[in-house]
């Protein structure tokens, strides 16, 4: 059977009542998260993740999918309206969105963006479906030491290639891969780093350390910050349809944003972020209203709001084919999947076609959905941006200490929530980023797995890990985008690498 | 995130210095605790210590050079911070974490939504200690009742839900 059948039966798996409704409801929470100042889809799904305990694998899958596509829509929202990004990915389209907001064409830049990203997130679905079954092929011949290199190569993407400083990015790295070492070791057995505590045995929850940095750490940081202008909420003037010039000065950024940015949400390079600033720029290039960019050009809200939604879905290839996050929406997700005893990668495809097909098409219907929810109903998630500070973050908070206190309702639990929210909020302080501990903590067990299982084969020979083609290409590409930025910052030219900064979700 | 500012005046940086001190105990408490560990590297040769060696001496690395860093003045200036909100959010969490086993998720949770608030610029706790622990009743009721999470019952809960 091709890729279109197993689709076609994906679809009839996520046309059930059941299903729709996961589906509903992930992309009504998603939209919110997204609209909401201070958390993101990565928080999001990180909450839900005890609360879906009981429920069914397949809805919940779903449902999480929902909420990172919703995110990714809603951001576009809080960016357009208020300047102040909902979630990492939007920060360029609250460059030139925000600007056509305050000369009254609010209107026009919200539908450019929920169309762009539907159409953005329709053909990127398409792709993934279409893709997938090739990458799987590839990844069945997989053996440890590729995947060892694989993950080595996600790691250095994540911490060291982009952001503004590879030390920074390689603390936080080493700090999660620290963090992965406490508990039982699986091959042996034995007690690492648990001082005798019978609570660390299990090590760290990923959920606990993921809310706790994303939700605590950005209460305390945003609570601490001294100079607080207030938002202001740019009301939606005039019509929210666009004119005819509009439609033709859109629709070619859609789907130059769309082939950006899902090969780069594709690659194992983190974040949805860096295909958006590209687009960006090609846009600013090719454009024929030079003049209007940075006042207002539709051009720039329509191409990198499809690249975001493009690189959401571009992330979802290797989280399925190969069970490599790279992102921290993705990590939380495949703790998700492990949460069901499920484990993404080539074997899912083969072992349980229903679920991996049904939520692929559940995000065609996903997408379906977010378009009717963020244009006929756009006034309804405006009015979310006026819900004030101490009861967003009162919330927040409320919510946070909900999943875990559900997920383990013990005190000491609670205690590393608290201190890990405070270590979020120094590291947030020294400009330390977040999403590279969130990664290590899940991939570092994952891959040291792999390396030990790579090098009990070779009876510890460590040239077996170059001695694969595959194996030695990732690692040779893993060493330079470790080395080149170096080089780049070393003379100066660090400033793109830091726009390009891979941030929270 | 922070802005990352160019710093004109190179001086040092005690704060990153701390942090730097910071990493290297972590690296040796993870040295120590490898020590310790019987190391069955079987065929291999790795054994339960050896990655925990090898993010120690990456931690030590990275130490070192977070010290030429703050001694170059190469940290992002860090944006001026108001202390007490951060604290009342901290004193919240904790008094939660207390409470909870005491009086229940309902008024452990109420307490820490009062004080969040309170750090956000909702000063009248009177006002918003009562609203904080009504809305996680509330929440308590929902995910508790109808979505069999177990959440930590007390009197305020058992009054109302006498099976709880």
């Amino acid at each position: 059977m091709g890729a279109f059948d197993f689709l076609l039966q994906g679809l009839a798996t996520a046309a059930e009542p059941m299903m729709l409704l996961y589906a509903l409801i992930g992309v009504t929470l998603g939209t919110a998260v997204g609209v909401l100042p201070g958390i993101g889809p990565a928080l999001t799904v990180a909450l839900l993740l005890p609360v879906t305990y009981r429920l069914d694998a397949a809805g919940s899958l779903i449902m999480f999918a929902g909420i990172y596509y919703g995110g990714m829509y809603g951001g576009s929202t809080t960016s357009i309206l208020l300047n102040t990004p909902g979630e990492s990915a939007s920060i360029i389209t609250a460059l030139e969105g925000n600007k056509m907001a305050r000369k009254g064409r609010g209107g026009p830049a919200l539908a450019t963006a929920a169309i762009g990203s539907f159409i953005a997130g329709l053909i990127a679905t398409l792709l993934l479906a279409f893709l997938a079954p090739s990458i799987v092929k590839v990844a069945l011949v997989f053996g440890p030491r590729e995947y060892f290199a694989l993950m080595v190569l996600a790691f250095v993407t994540v911490s060291a290639a982009f952001g503004d400083s590879a030390l920074r990015g390689l603390t936080s790295l080493f700090l999660g891969l620290a963090l992965a070492c406490v508990g039982i070791d699986q091959l042996t057995g034995q007690a690492r780093l648990s001082f005798g505590v019978p609570e660390l045995l299990d090590g760290i929850e990923v959920t606990t350390m993921a809310v706790a940095m994303f939700a605590v750490g950005e209460a305390l940081f945003i609570a601490g910050q001294r100079n607080v202008q207030a938002d202001e909420v740019t009301a939606v003037k005039g019509s929210i349809w666009m004119s005819r010039a509009d439609w033709a000065r859109s629709w070619k950024p859609w789907l130059r944003g769309t082939f950006l940015g899902f090969p780069i949400g594709a690659m194992p390079a983190g974040g949805a972020e860096i295909g958006t600033f590209l687009s960006y720029a090609t846009e600013k290039k090719l454009t024929k209203h030079p003049e209007e960019f940075g006042e207002g050009a539709i051009e720039g809200v329509a191409g990198p709001e499809a690249a975001n939604n493009a690189s959401a879905a571009g992330t979802l290839v290797p989280l399925l084919t190969l069970g490599l996050p790279t992102s921290a929406t993705a990590a939380i997700m495949l703790a998700g999947f492990q949460q069901f005893g499920l484990q993404p990668g080539p074997l899912l495809f083969a072992t349980n076609p229903t679920l991996v097909w049904g939520l692929i098409a559940s995000l065609l219907i996903a997408n379906a959905m977010l378009l009717v929810l963020n244009l006929p109903m756009i006034g309804l998630w405006v009015k979310l941006l006026t819900v004030p500070k101490p009861w967003l973050y009162a919330g927040i908070l409320l919510f946070a200490t909900l999943g875990t206190i559900g997920a383990n309702p013990s005190s000491f639990e609670l205690g590393m929530l608290l201190a890990f929210g405070v270590l979020g909020y120094v590291m947030r302080l020294f400009g330390y980023p977040i999403a590279p501990i969130v990664v290590g903590l899940i991939l570092g067990p994952m891959a040291e797995q792999q390396l030990r299982r790579a090098l009990s084969i070779s009876q510890g020979d460590w040239t077996t890990l170059v001695q694969s083609p595959i194996a030695a290409v990732l690692l040779g590409i893993a060493a330079l985008a470790l080395i080149v930025p170096l080089i780049l910052r070393a003379r100066g030219k660090g400033q793109v690498l830091s726009q390009l900064a891979g941030d929270e979700d | 995130m922070t802005s990352p500012e160019p710093q004109n005046q190179r001086r040092r940086d005690t704060a990153a210095l701390v942090v730097a001190a910071g990493l290297a105990v972590i690296a040796g408490v993870m040295l120590w605790d490898s020590a310790r560990l019987a190391d069955l590297g079987g065929y291999s040769g790795v054994g339960p210590a050896s990655v925990p060696r090898v993010v120690a001496f990456g931690l030590l690395g990275l130490s070192l050079w977070t010290v030429i860093a703050a001694l170059k003045g190469d940290f992002p200036e860090r944006p001026a911070q108001n202390v007490p909100p951060v604290l009342w959010i901290i004193a919240g969490l904790a008094a939660q974490l207390l409470l909870l086993h005491v009086t229940g998720f309902s008024i452990a949770t109420g307490v820490l939504f009062a004080f969040t608030a309170r750090a956000f610029g909702k000063t009248n706790l009177a006002m918003t200690l009562p609203i904080g622990i009504v809305f996680a009743f509330a929440v308590w009721a929902v995910f508790s009742q109808l979505l069999m999470l177990h959440l930590p019952a007390g009197p305020l809960e058992h009054l109302l839900f006498p099976g709880a």
